[in-house]
Parts: structure tokens; C-alpha cells; sequence
């Protein structure tokens, strides 16, 4: 199957910097993804929505390298990441936040979002130690690529502070802060709003508008908060129950019957995926 | 010999030219960007001023034209105000967190021509009011973020004005040149427009003769080094502001130094370690509470050690301004408390360089000052207004006294008159206000004396002390006088009570409405075990209104009997600039304030245990609603006259 696909991928990359092509997933005897395919242009915003275990998060570990699909191909500008690892993909470009925020509470919110620039840094152990030369110019450089981004997302008054010490909508925009530091082509938020209240979601709507917008980066999105999906989104990919039912603008996707009956019209909207 | 009389120093942009021939690699004026502080030298600071005005000129920017800046403290905005003085226009700065209609008033008053804002906030706002105001020609932005997809004719990046500017200036060799030599000390610099506590805002004409003589007196009286720093980040729109951001600073070389953000301030104002420092007394009780809020977080041993040394500074600063001499021990227990204690405390609050810290605009609880003063913080009293290129007395450093007001700078002539007015005389005094010829005349009397509508005398010392708003001082039926300001900032110095306001003009007795402390009163209620959701909520509890009771009780004690408030209220929500409650300095409007709650006045007199309410509230985006609400009335303080003698 992965052989039989390369002409069908060939044919859809066209303008296409992320191509997911029919990938599938099964975990023991749960089947996570089956056969979805999906094709994020260069500079857009494409959200994943769907009801609670339709494999959302699953095709994001899948992309971002965390897992690997049993069949299907996953292409970042035309080059094969499927069977990469997880850290050669972020060095590709590939950046992600997490449902659950993922960020080490003990340190600044400074030192969060320079460990994003991690795989960026070149310096080995020993010259960092002695902090000369290349190290501290290279620091130097880093530390200016994450000053820039304190400015982008406002959090200037929170550069010393502990993460732990954070409201949550707060530790969430570090999280995209983070992600943003490795420089990416295209940024993998999941549920960036969730548990957030009205205002919160809003700024976070502005900034991932500014990200992609400004910094010219890709967004790929799972949300469930509809209307920001709908305000923000070029285009909607549904799954339900690990296999793709619809795709389109979120016009279409909204009007799409297929859609209303195993999403939007059903009492589980809203749910945790 | 004044700077005035020279040609060469005689406006503030010739000012900064001077300061550039003289000391190009000197700190002019820094901002902190991306963490770091980044510096425009006096040459750097002179180059940005000289091209933005060429870009001006480019776009048809000329004599008595207005520019309005708006946004946070940036050095851009600085330099613009300077450009428009470099071509003999008016700068008019205006408050960043206005509202919508408040900014049409503003800027149709004015004329202005020309917006410069900071950010994308300020364009999106000056945009949407672009068809109310005519003579609107050029929105300049600052901070391109944001600003990429915007379309509109009218805007202009600050960049793009200043690389036009460059290539007007090489098109015409001597503009700049003969530009800012046209420049007289009698010209107008700048509008200030009054934060308006009736009516309208009133823009004051003040020339560069009112900003550097004035600036040129607060020296005499005042340690000013060259090269000292100074933290500008009170809002650009309060004269205050210019007064030392731009104009004693360019007179004396002080480097102006703006924060990263609003936000940053505290922790910037400890890095910079400026100086000298001014803040209104919210800051200064602001300050003081972290502090407590911080100290209470810390080790037994370290709170005892705070403690005793503080009691002790405190027991000493009373010795000293009652004129008593330290023991040996007081002063061997103040030499070790400063390395412990009082040292590392200024330090924390970035005050240990600073020589001499103000506070003004309205009077600071004694509690709070003795603090700094015992602490080794040189803290005294200022008064001025915008009317008075905002300096009229401050204090000596020998004189320091939390009651008055200081004595008046040098060339200032003042005096009370029969009313209790004080009046005042000197180069500081205003030109009169925009285009309100009549309100000028009704200001400033035909031999020149300015009334300033404070009420006021002098002390034994020769201090100014000021009472309140001289058209707010009323009487009781029984005829004695009422000030409410005096009972107000008594009853504000209980931590509790964020706002209160007083009446009793022609009334039998003394009432007052109070917006408690969210965060002193919440901290309290959490602390009493007292569950509540919201300021409303809070306000509601029969506790939070014991609580307020008895520092009402504690205030009347130092209040005359016929003047102690015998009724109070607790406002369901906090008085609001958004709401026309305030002003945007955070004065309260009394009028509008008495008319919109008269309901709640009547009630007060007619002994009604409550008052229904029909407000509107307006939202930070513009947007209005009603809030119908019962507000209950609370009565008969306990006053206790034997606490009188504390």
C-alpha cells in the first residue's frame, strides 16, 4: 500500500508543505486513524475537528513523529518523514504544543522558550561550559530570536517568573511561545483554547492569527471551541471514529450532513478528545 | 542667566540640538526593548527628532499645525512631539486608554492634523474614528505589528515618514536649520488638555517660556546631576510628564529612560535605579503593600528582624521630625538596620540610587510616608497643575511634611486671597486655555494673578497647605464649612477604602460613598473565611460592611464632630474613567457623580435603609449597558470622642 501510494502523494503536493497520505493507525485492537489523508497548503490555517476519540491527537503524534502509522506516508516539502524521529522532525520544522501543557514548571518562562531553542544550538557540552567564543555568540543569537518572541506574545512581565507560578491561559501561550522558538515552517497546536475563558481565547485567536499571518507559518489546529474554528480556520478536516468524513472551507464543512450528524448535532460536542 | 535669553537655548527642540553639539555620545534617552535597554545618544536623539520633522514638513506639516501623540512611553513619541516644536507646531498629547468619544473631543478641539500612535490599539482606534475628525490627515504608526495587511491612504509608518524626511532634507540642505532657528521661547509648544473634572477637557496653551523657566526653578531648588536617570512612565498625556520627560530633562541632560511595558514597570524601575523618581501616591501604597504582601511570605526569623527594624526607624523618624535628638543606641540600631534592612529594601524597590522622590496629585496617608521616610526614602510633596506647567511648591529636603505642599519655587508669587484662594503669579502660568477665550478670563485675572481653585493657606513655616477644590468647600445647614476632599482623603488612607466620596453642602450632617479595596478587602474576607464571587458580591456582605464601619469610626476620630460622616455606603462596583466617574488622572467627578447617584443622596438624608439605582456602565470597548441595583445604606457610625487625642 505505502508503494501504491507514491503516484497518488506525487500528484497531490503541488503547493502542499505538509501531505498526509492515508495513513493509518491501530493500537492493538482500537483502530486510532484509518486511511486519512490530508493536505495543508503553505501559509494556511487547517483546523481537525471531531468528537472525542475520532483520532485527532493521534494524527497529530503521527505527523510531529511521536508515533509512527502502520501504512501511509507523511511528506514535509516533499521529503519522506514518516519512519523519522521525533527530534529530527522538529529540526525540520515541525513544531507542536500539547493538551496537557507540557512545559518544565521549575524554570523561567525565559528558560522555557530558550530550551525551544534547543536543536537549534550547535555548541557542544564542553565549549558551553566554558561559555566563550561560538557558545556565547550563539546564546547570544538564541537569546535574541527568544526576546523577539517574549515581544510577539506579550509576556515581557513574565520573563523571570516560574511556569508553575502562571495562570493557565498564561502557561498556554508559553507553550505556542516555546514552539515558536525553534523557528518553525509549520506549528501543531493542540487545543490551544481549552480551559481557557472568553477573553483568553480571544487573544489566543489574535496570536495564532498573527503567527501565521506575520511569521508567515502553517497552522495545523485541533479545537473545539466551533466559532473561533470557524472565525480562524482556511480550511476544516472532520474525523469521526478515526477515519476522515469531510473537508472544506468551514462553510462547507458546516453545511456538509455528514458532519452535523456526527459532530455538531450530537450532544457530545464539546467533550474532551 | 536663564537659557531663555539666549537665541540658541531658547525652545526645547533648540534645547536637544544644544545637548547634541555639545555631549553627541552622552545617554539621551533609552527605552528597554527585547530585555535589553537599548540607548539614542543626545546625537542620535537630535538625528530622529531632525528627520521626523523633515518627513513632517514632506507631508505638509506646518507653523501652528497639531500633532497628537498617543500610545505608552516610547521614545518615538517623544521625538514626534519635538519634530512638530522643530516646525513651530503644537504637540498634543493625549491618554492612551481613552474612549472613543473622549478622543473625538480631543482631537476636534485640538485641530490636530496629525495621529502618531504607538501600536496597532491606537491606529484600530484612531481609524475608526476617522470620518468625525475633518482635519484628520496622517495616522503615523510606531510598532508595525500587526500592521501589515492595513491599506488605508492615510497611514503612514514612523519609518517611512523619517526615510522621507532624509530625502526632503537633502532636497532642502537648510530646513532644518532655519526651521528651529524661527523658534521663540514665547511660542506655544504644547496643549495639555486638563483631565477635566467638569465638563470637558480644557486644553492649556503653554509655551516653551512656561515649560524651561519653570524646569529651570524646580533646578535651584532640587539636586539635578547631568546624566541622571529617570524613569518615564507616567502617562505622556499628563503635563507631569513633559515637564521632566521632555523638558527638564533637555534642560538639565537627564537621560529619560521608558519601560519595556506598562506591565514591566516595578521590575524596571528596579533595574534602572533612576535617580530621582515621581508617582502619584496610589504607586507609593502600591509599593508599600507588595512589600507587605512579599514580607509576609518570609521566614519567621527574617519577619522578626523586618519588624523590629522597621518599628525602630519609624520611632526615630518621629523623634526627628519632632526635633529630639537620636540616642547613641537609635543611631548604632539605625547604622546596623541599614545594612540589614533598609538598604536591601530601597534596593528592592529600585530607590536606593534615588535623591529625591515626589509624590502629588493628591495627599499620601501619613502611614505610608513615615514608611518611606523612616527607610531612608527621600520622599516629600509636590503640587502643581496643567495651568501652572505643572509646578507650583515642593518641598525642601530638610522640610519634608506629609501635611503641605512645600514652598513655592523661586520667580513664583503667591498669595490667598480673601476667599482662601490660591493665587499665583510667575513664569509658569499658563498662556490661557484653546480657543475658550471666556474660561481664560474667569482663570486669569486682569493684572495677571492665576486662580487655581484650590483652597489653600500658608503655615507658620511658610509652607503652602491645600485644603481642597476651593468651588467644592460648601457648608453644613448649621454653617460650618465643608470640605470634602479633607474628609474623603482621611477616609482613603484606611487600606480598605479605595475611593470615597463626601457630601453634606447645604445638608444637616455628613455622608459618604465608598468603593472598598478589591484585592485589601478580598485578601481580608478570604482571611475572615467569607466566600464571594465578584466586587459586587463583596460589596454586599454585612461584614465587608463592619469592616468598613470601623474604619470609618477610625477616620472620624481625627475629623472635627460636625464633620465626622455619619452615613455611609458601599458602591457595588469601583468609580470608573470608562463611566465618566473619574477623570483619566483618577480625580473623581464630583458633580457628575452627585447627579448620577442622587437618588442614593436623597435616600442618605431620608433615612431609608436602602436606595435603588439605575446606572450604565460602559465597557473598556465602548459598548453600554443598565445595571438596575438595590444599594444598601448604612448608618449611624459609632464614633467614640475619646479616641480623638490619637
Amino acid at each position: 500500500m505505502v508503494g501504491g501510494s507514491a503516484q497518488r502523494v506525487a500528484a497531490r503536493e503541488g503547493d502542499n508543505q505538509l501531505v498526509v497520505a492515508g495513513v493509518s493507525k491501530r493500537f492493538g485492537g482500537v483502530i486510532a486513524c484509518q486511511d486519512v489523508s490530508l493536505d495543508v497548503p503553505r501559509g494556511g490555517i487547517l483546523s481537525i475537528i471531531g468528537p472525542n476519540g475520532a483520532g485527532k491527537t493521534s494524527l497529530l503524534n503521527m505527523i510531529s513523529g511521536f508515533y509512527k502509522p502502520d501504512t501511509g506516508q507523511i511528506l514535509l516539502e516533499g521529503h519522506n518523514i514518516t519512519q523519522k524521529k521525533p527530534s529530527d522532525i522538529a529540526a525540520l520544522g515541525v513544531a507542536r504544543t500539547f493538551q496537557n501543557i507540557a512545559l518544565f514548571s521549575g524554570l523561567t518562562v525565559l528558560d522555557n522558550l530558550m530550551l525551544g531553542r534547543h536543536v537549534r544550538m550547535k555548541a557542544g557540552v564542553l565549549a558551553s561550559v566554558v561559555y566563550w567564543g561560538l557558545a556565547q555568540k550563539e546564546d547570544i543569537a538564541h537569546r535574541e530570536v527568544v526576546e523577539e518572541i517574549i515581544e510577539f506574545l506579550k509576556l515581557q512581565d513574565l520573563r523571570k517568573l516560574q511556569t508553575a507560578a502562571l495562570p493557565y491561559g498564561l502557561r498556554k501561550r508559553v507553550e505556542l511561545g516555546r514552539a515558536l522558538a525553534l523557528g518553525p515552517k509549520v506549528l501543531l497546536l493542540d487545543e490551544p483554547m481549552g480551559g481557557m475563558n472568553q477573553d483568553e481565547k480571544e487573544d489566543m485567536a489574535r496570536y495564532i492569527l498573527d503567527v501565521n499571518q506575520e511569521r508567515g507559518i502553517t497552522v495545523v489546529l485541533i479545537e473545539h471551541d466551533m466559532g473561533v474554528v470557524m472565525d480562524i480556520s482556511d480550511q476544516v478536516v472532520v474525523l469521526d471514529r478515526g477515519r476522515r468524513i469531510a473537508a472544506g472551507s468551514p462553510d462547507e464543512v458546516q453545511r456538509n450532513p455528514a458532519v452535523i450528524e456526527a459532530y455538531l448535532g450530537t450532544a457530545r460536542k464539546g467533550g474532551q478528545a | 542667566m536663564s537659557l531663555l535669553d539666549q537665541a540658541k537655548t531658547s525652545t526645547l527642540p533648540k534645547l536637544l540640538q544644544r545637548n547634541a553639539e555639545q555631549h553627541p555620545h552622552g545617554a539621551g534617552i533609552r527605552e528597554k526593548t527585547r530585555g535589553v535597554w537599548q540607548t539614542f545618544t543626545w546625537s542620535s536623539y537630535r538625528d530622529h527628532v531632525r528627520d521626523f520633522a523633515l518627513g513632517l514638513a514632506a507631508l505638509g506639516f506646518k507653523r501652528g499645525d497639531k500633532l497628537s501623540v498617543v500610545g505608552d512611553n516610547r521614545p518615538q513619541l517623544y521625538f514626534a512631539q519635538l519634530s512638530a516644536q522643530v516646525l513651530g507646531g503644537f504637540s498634543v498629547p493625549v491618554y492612551q486608554d481613552s474612549i472613543a468619544a473622549e478622543l473625538v473631543y480631543v482631537l476636534n478641539h485640538a485641530e490636530t492634523s496629525i495621529i502618531v500612535a504607538e501600536d496597532q490599539e491606537q491606529v484600530d482606534k484612531a481609524l475608526s474614528l476617522k470620518d468625525r475628525l475633518p482635519k484628520l490627515r496622517w495616522i503615523i504608526f510606531d510598532d508595525p505589528r500587526g500592521m501589515a495587511f492595513y491599506d488605508d491612504p492615510i497611514l503612514r509608518s514612523f519609518d517611512s515618514v523619517l526615510k522621507e524626511g532624509r530625502a526632503f532634507g537633502q532636497a532642502h540642505p537648510d530646513f532644518y536649520e532655519t526651521e528651529l532657528a524661527k523658534g521663540g521661547a514665547d511660542e506655544v509648544a504644547m496643549i495639555a488638555y486638563t483631565s477635566g473634572t467638569t465638563g470637558n477637557p480644557k486644553g492649556a496653551i503653554l509655551s516653551h517660556r512656561n515649560l524651561i523657566a519653570t524646569s529651570e526653578a524646580f533646578i535651584e531648588v532640587n539636586e539635578v546631576k547631568p546624566g541622571d536617570n529617570w524613569l518615564s512612565y507616567l502617562p505622556m498625556a499628563w503635563l507631569g510628564d513633559a515637564a521632566f520627560t521632555l523638558s527638564l530633562a533637555l534642560v538639565a541632560r537627564l537621560t529619560a529612560n521608558c519601560p519595556e511595558s506598562p506591565e514591566t514597570v516595578q521590575r524596571d524601575l528596579r533595574e534602572l535605579g533612576p535617580d530621582a523618581m515621581l508617582a502619584p501616591p496610589r504607586i507609593w501604597e502600591n509599593m508599600l503593600t507588595q512589600m507587605q504582601v512579599k514580607g509576609s511570605d518570609a521566614s519567621p526569623l527574617k519577619r522578626r528582624v523586618f519588624g523590629h527594624f522597621r518599628s525602630l526607624a519609624e520611632r526615630c523618624e518621629l523623634k526627628r521630625s519632632d526635633g529630639k535628638p537620636l540616642s547613641l543606641a537609635d543611631r548604632l540600631g539605625l547604622t546596623v538596620g541599614e545594612f540589614l534592612v533598609y538598604g536591601p529594601v530601597r534596593d528592592q524597590l529600585g530607590l536606593r540610587n534615588a535623591r529625591w522622590c515626589y509624590t502629588g496629585g493628591a495627599p499620601l496617608g501619613p502611614d505610608t510616608y513615615r514608611f518611606f521616610r523612616s527607610f531612608g526614602v527621600n520622599l516629600k510633596q509636590v503640587y502643581g497643575a496643567t495651568e501652572t506647567s505643572a509646578l507650583v511648591a515642593c518641598q525642601p529636603d530638610a522640610e519634608a511634611n506629609p501635611n503641605t505642599v512645600g514652598r513655592p519655587i523661586p520667580r513664583i508669587e503667591v498669595k490667598i486671597d480673601e476667599h482662601g484662594e490660591v493665587m499665583l503669579k510667575g513664569p509658569n502660568v499658563f498662556r490661557g486655555y484653546f480657543k475658550q477665550d471666556e474660561v481664560t478670563r474667569d482663570t486669569i485675572t486682569s493684572d495677571g494673578w492665576l486662580k487655581t481653585g484650590d483652597a489653600g493657606f500658608f503655615d507658620k513655616q511658610g509652607h503652602l497647605v491645600i485644603i481642597d477644590r476651593a468651588k467644592d468647600v460648601g457648608k453644613l445647614t448649621d454653617g460650618t464649612a465643608f470640605a470634602p476632599q479633607f474628609i474623603e482623603n482621611k477616609l482613603k488612607f484606611s487600606p480598605f477604602i479605595r475611593e470615597a466620596v463626601a457630601f453634606g453642602d447645604q445638608r444637616p450632617f455628613v455622608v459618604a460613598m465608598i468603593a472598598i479595596d478589591m484585592q485589601t478587602a478580598g485578601t481580608w474576607a478570604e482571611k475572615q473565611g467569607l466566600v464571594y464571587t465578584s466586587y459586587m458580591d463583596l460589596s454586599r456582605k454585612p461584614e465587608v460592611a463592619g469592616l468598613i464601619a470601623e474604619e470609618i469610626a477610625k477616620a472620624n476620630t481625627s475629623l472635627p464632630d460636625v464633620q465626622q460622616v455619619k452615613r455611609f455606603l458601599l458602591l457595588n462596583k469601583e468609580l470608573e474613567a470608562d463611566d465618566a466617574e473619574m477623570t483619566r488622572t483618577r480625580k473623581v467627578r464630583r458633580r457628575f457623580v452627585a447627579e448620577k447617584y442622587a437618588s442614593v443622596i436623597e435616600a442618605f438624608y431620608s433615612g431609608k435603609p436602602s436606595a435603588d439605582v439605575s446606572m450604565e456602565i460602559t465597557f473598556e470597548d465602548g459598548r453600554k449597558s443598565t445595571l438596575n441595583t438595590t444599594i444598601a445604606i448604612h448608618g449611624e457610625v459609632a464614633v467614640e470622642p475619646t479616641r480623638r487625642a490619637a
